[in-house]
């Protein structure tokens, strides 16, 4: 296995052929802000939060989904990137209709801590107030899109942990949004094994346990990663 | 020493806020030789004063008055300071704006489920027209300061009020967490 050399925010690391931006920062002890990633399954540079400057390439790059490359100078900090890193976040906030104050996730949002932690007292854009609905359908678990930000952790998760296949991503743009099957109520899927591990993937308050209220929502997505380490390295965190 | 002239008012909120402004507790009493409360639903002052130097304003701005008084205290203050979520997101003043025009939750409220009365009342002069969206107040006025929450807990809103009389620092980190 060949290795890769750069420098990150002055750091020099080093890390395996095929690593990620991000898990070269992660080696050197420099945590990126991102909402789209989650341990235990592929990348899709969905959210934009991770982007990062890389000397020499004019664009920025997601550091989630940029195979970390020798000799590499790269930025994570800089004033440019926590501007870009604040409008990205006012757009997720202005997108849909997050009420923290009535949401099931209080205190536990991914999306709510990230914007504290960067800073965001206000938006500055108009928020959209779309009209979006929830699926009570099923016995379990509910889905308020009202809350969802499209990063499609819960996609990713049924589709590549539990294997079911049952979300999805429908529309495009603004219009995108998670549904069931082939856009079928939640309580009809013939493919959901009821298994839980969309709810929770979800960063926001989207996806809950029916009969959760504000503030009650808690997950632990790290355990969703542990089932993929047990399953390729037959490796159990117990 | 000349005291910080303070003003507190609510707009479309549910004076949660300005509960938790009085929960600074003896605070308040540190602050007497520092801080003249002018105007505010907690002091008896009908007229909103000139030369206000911060004024607290809790609440969505949703109707008519609301607007008008905004622009009015913008005018005769200094420093200007959304408090609370409601003032600064819209919250859940804002819930409504997804429904559609105001007339469908006034119609909900007002007549589908009273048990008398149904109708919905008219009278400008009584009650104020509701804007089409109940906004946040940076959306009508520039403002200087944000103090999110819901409501903003106690040592915030001390922590804010010390840092504009230049005796602490600026809010950061959960001092900025909504809800």
């Amino acid at each position: 296995m060949s290795v890769r050399t750069l420098t990150i925010d002055d750091q020099p690391v080093s890390v395996e052929e095929g690593a990620s931006v991000l898990d070269a920062a992660k080696a050197a002890g420099i945590t990126i802000p991102t909402l789209c990633h989650m341990d235990g399954v592929y990348d899709t540079g969905a959210c934009r939060l991770c982007l990062v400057e890389v000397e020499g390439i004019p664009k920025l790059l997601p550091a989630c989904s940029t195979i970390a490359a020798d000799g590499w100078v790269v930025r994570t900090q800089t004033e440019r990137l926590q501007k870009y890193r604040r409008m990205t976040l006012e757009l997720l906030f202005a997108e849909r209709n997050h009420v923290c104050s009535a949401c099931v996730a209080n205190g536990h949002c991914e999306l709510q801590t990230m914007a504290y932690s960067q800073g965001m007292d206000h938006v500055r854009y108009d928020y959209c107030y779309p009209k979006w609905g929830m699926d009570l359908s099923h016995p379990l678990f509910g889905m308020d899109h009202n809350r969802c930000i499209l990063c499609a952790r819960c996609v990713r998760t049924c589709w590549h942990i539990e294997g079911a296949g049952t979300k999805n991503l429908a529309g495009r743009g603004a219009g995108a949004h998670i549904i069931t099957d082939m856009n079928e109520d939640w309580g009809d899927s013939a493919t959901c094994t009821w298994c839980g591990k969309c709810v929770q993937s979800c960063p926001t308050g989207a996806l809950f346990q029916i009969g959760a209220t504000a503030g009650e929502m808690t997950r632990e997505p790290a355990r969703l990663a542990d089932i993929i380490t047990a399953r390729r390295k037959k490796e159990w965190n117990v | 020493m000349e005291r910080l002239k303070l003003a507190t008012i609510w707009f479309g909120g549910c004076s949660g806020c300005h509960m938790s402004f009085l929960d600074v507790d003896e605070f308040l009493v540190d602050l007497i030789d520092k801080i003249d409360i002018v105007y505010s639903p907690i002091v008896d002052t009908k007229e909103y004063p000139e030369e206000v130097d911060l004024c607290l304003i809790e609440g969505a701005v949703c109707h008519e008055e609301h607007v008008e008084m905004a622009h009015h205290i913008r005018q005769r203050t200094k420093l200007v300071c959304s408090f609370g979520d409601c003032a600064v997101t819209s919250n859940v003043c804002g819930m409504r704006n997804a429904l559609g025009k105001p007339e469908v939750p006034l119609e909900y409220a007002y007549v589908t489920l009273a048990d008398t009365n149904k109708g919905i009342p008219d009278d400008p002069v009584i009650v104020p027209n509701l804007l089409e969206q109940a906004i946040p107040l940076h959306q009508v006025i520039p403002v200087d300061h944000y103090l999110p929450g819901c409501p903003p807990p106690a040592e915030r809103i001390k922590a804010l009020i010390l840092h504009l009389l230049g005796l602490g620092d600026p809010l950061t980190g959960d001092q900025l967490k909504f809800g």
